[in-house]
């Protein structure tokens, strides 16, 4: 890659979640935990949701990643937090179509906010699934936490 | 220091780069490559290339079954990658050198082989394997599966801090249960270069059979399968300059002989009748099915290529290049290198953590300079874990790298240090 790439890959957006880490660390309730792994890469994630009806009231995580895959955990806590599942849904849809685009999905700021910075880890395959990771997670906890309020 | 100062170079190292088409490549928008990632995969010489577009382009044929001029050809440039690969492995017959899909397929073919054996070789409940925490996965996965399956017990050398096998508890591990005992020649992750001759020593004693993965070895040390003490040697073909797709396993006859089919296919048969069939002696016993052709004639003129060079002078190389390395490294600040710090104890790759930055950002930044570093597990989770990292950036130099590369990486290593504003 050359070097403007490089500089719109570690945008400050990224490079400062990456190094704050909103919301990081495991916490109390929760209502799923999962555990998932970048088979490639080795980075791993432990991802805790917590809901209160059709709130989302807090996501944890405890991770050990690269910073896109750190910063990546942070911004979606940032934006997830406190949205109810159906006001989320429309964020997580776009930040996975923009990362699975190949580079040519045009983000939406609206709808993603400070997730538009991984726009350029979008265009690198293999910094995709760093991106990915958490929100990988999330989908699978939201799954398994409301299978769990099904019984 | 400037390259003449280096000890141990290559004579001719710009003569030697030339034969390498890849390294004349820009990358990064104009850079030139600086490729550290050998350990990875080894770049190609020009004759290796050539030898195979030759075959291809006028001696291509099925091996060992076409009765015509073409078939003979094949046949008989196929069998000739084998010649090179015994010379080179200094194997007592030819026969003993069996091509398999890579150094991972090897590997399992031996540890499925001996779940399946009749008599001493057999492994099954209550035998030992023994290997090492250092392992690359391929010399880990096959050998838990095997005692999965079998009811057997896998037990493991742990590494000392500083890189090496812990021998400590030897004699517990190597007792009289233990069937096979399996271990890297040199560390992919560490560097580390075993006492393999010691090893093996001890384990003959309790009749157990050694399996040496080579994989790292092979391109970077002289190897001769007899003076090394190991029955069983395995490595694969891209680490030695030769194309992916071919790996090779030596064993003595008598062990491979005793053991039964690997897999089942044309070629490896002697007769076939619907009642049960015969088998090939070897090496076709263990090649089923038409095999990696012009692969095998790519990794003969591979490894002829490395003798001509001389892997001696090549070994010499690498330990220069590696000492200069550990030095140059040794230099950037919150750097830490994983294994021992002594280049003649290890070989050319090195794996390190710079504080503050994750692996995947180190490795970003310098291949935006045009510098290719392999980073995360290397395919050896447990040996990291074992320094409590879960991944690693690692350089890895072979007989073409230069000084001045090194200092691109260390140079590299302070940009990627600015960069993420590390004090």
């Amino acid at each position: 890659m050359m070097s403007h790439e490089l500089d719109s890959l570690y945008q400050d957006i990224i490079l400062d979640h990456a190094k704050r880490r909103l919301n990081a660390g495991l916490r109390e309730p929760f209502e799923a935990e999962v555990h998932h792994v970048n088979p490639t890469c080795g980075d791993e994630v432990t991802l805790r949701l917590h809901l209160e009806g059709d709130v989302i009231r807090d996501i944890s995580y405890d991770n050990q990643g690269c910073s896109i895959s750190s910063a990546s955990a942070s911004v979606m806590t940032e934006l997830l937090i406190g949205k109810t599942v159906a006001e989320a849904k429309p964020i997580h849809d776009a930040f996975l179509e923009m990362m699975r685009g190949k580079g040519q999905v045009e983000p939406d700021e609206d709808v993603l906010e400070d997730a538009i910075a991984f726009a350029g880890a979008a265009k690198l395959t293999a910094r995709i699934k760093c991106a990915l990771l958490s929100w990988m997670a999330y989908q699978d906890a939201l799954v398994r936490a409301q299978e769990e309020s099904d019984v | 220091m400037t390259t003449t100062q280096l000890v141990g170079l290559l004579p001719e190292l710009e003569v030697i780069r030339a034969d390498f088409p890849i390294l004349e490549r820009t990358v990064a928008g104009g850079l030139p490559l600086v490729y550290l990632d050998s350990a990875n995969t080894s770049q190609k010489p020009q004759v290796v290339i050539d030898t195979m577009v030759d075959h291809l382009e006028r001696h291509n044929a099925n091996v060992a079954r076409a009765m015509h001029a073409l078939g003979a050809e094949s046949t008989e440039a196929f069998e000739g990658g084998r010649d090179r690969v015994a010379a080179f492995l200094n194997a007592p017959s030819r026969d003993e050198v069996i091509f398999t899909k890579n150094a991972s397929e090897a590997l399992n073919l031996v540890a499925n082989t001996l779940a399946w054996a009749q008599g001493p070789l057999r492994v099954g409940e209550g035998d030992v394997v023994v290997t090492t925490e250092m392992e690359h996965h391929s010399n880990i996965v096959p050998w838990q599966l095997l005692t999965e399956r079998t009811g057997a017990t896998l037990k493991w050398f742990g590494i000392t801090d500083d890189g090496h096998l812990d021998l400590a508890n030897i004699d517990e591990l190597i007792s009289e249960r233990t069937k096979v005992v399996t271990l890297t020649w040199v560390s992919n992750m560490l560097g580390t270069i075993n006492p393999v001759a010691e090893i093996a020593r001890r384990a003959h004693e309790v009749g157990a059979i050694v399996v040496l993965d080579a994989s790292q070895a092979a391109p970077q040390l002289p190897v001769d399968v007899v003076a090394c003490g190991a029955d069983v040697v395995v490595f694969t073909g891209h680490k030695v300059v030769g194309p992916t797709g071919i790996g090779v396993l030596w064993g003595r006859r008598e062990l491979l002989e005793q053991l039964p089919p690997f897999l089942g296919g044309g070629e490896m048969i002697e007769t076939v009748r619907m009642e049960g069939s015969t088998y090939a002696g070897i090496p076709h016993k263990f090649e089923a099915g038409t095999p990696p052709i012009v692969e095998a004639v790519g990794l003969g003129a591979a490894v002829d290529y490395l003798s001509h060079i001389g892997m001696d002078a090549i070994h010499r190389h690498e330990q220069a290049i590696t000492a200069y390395a550990l030095e140059g490294l040794q230099t950037v600040r919150g750097l830490t290198v994983l294994g021992p710090l002594d280049a003649a104890e290890r070989g050319g790759a090195i794996s390190f953590e710079l504080d503050g930055v994750h692996p995947h950002d180190v490795a970003q930044v310098l291949d935006s300079r045009g510098v290719a570093v392999r980073a995360g597990h290397h395919c050896a989770k447990p040996a990291h874990a074992r320094f409590g990292v879960q991944s690693s950036t690692r350089m890895s130099s072979y007989l073409y790298t230069t000084p001045a590369e090194i200092d691109a990486l260390v140079d590299g290593l302070e940009y990627t240090r600015s960069y993420f504003k590390l004090g």
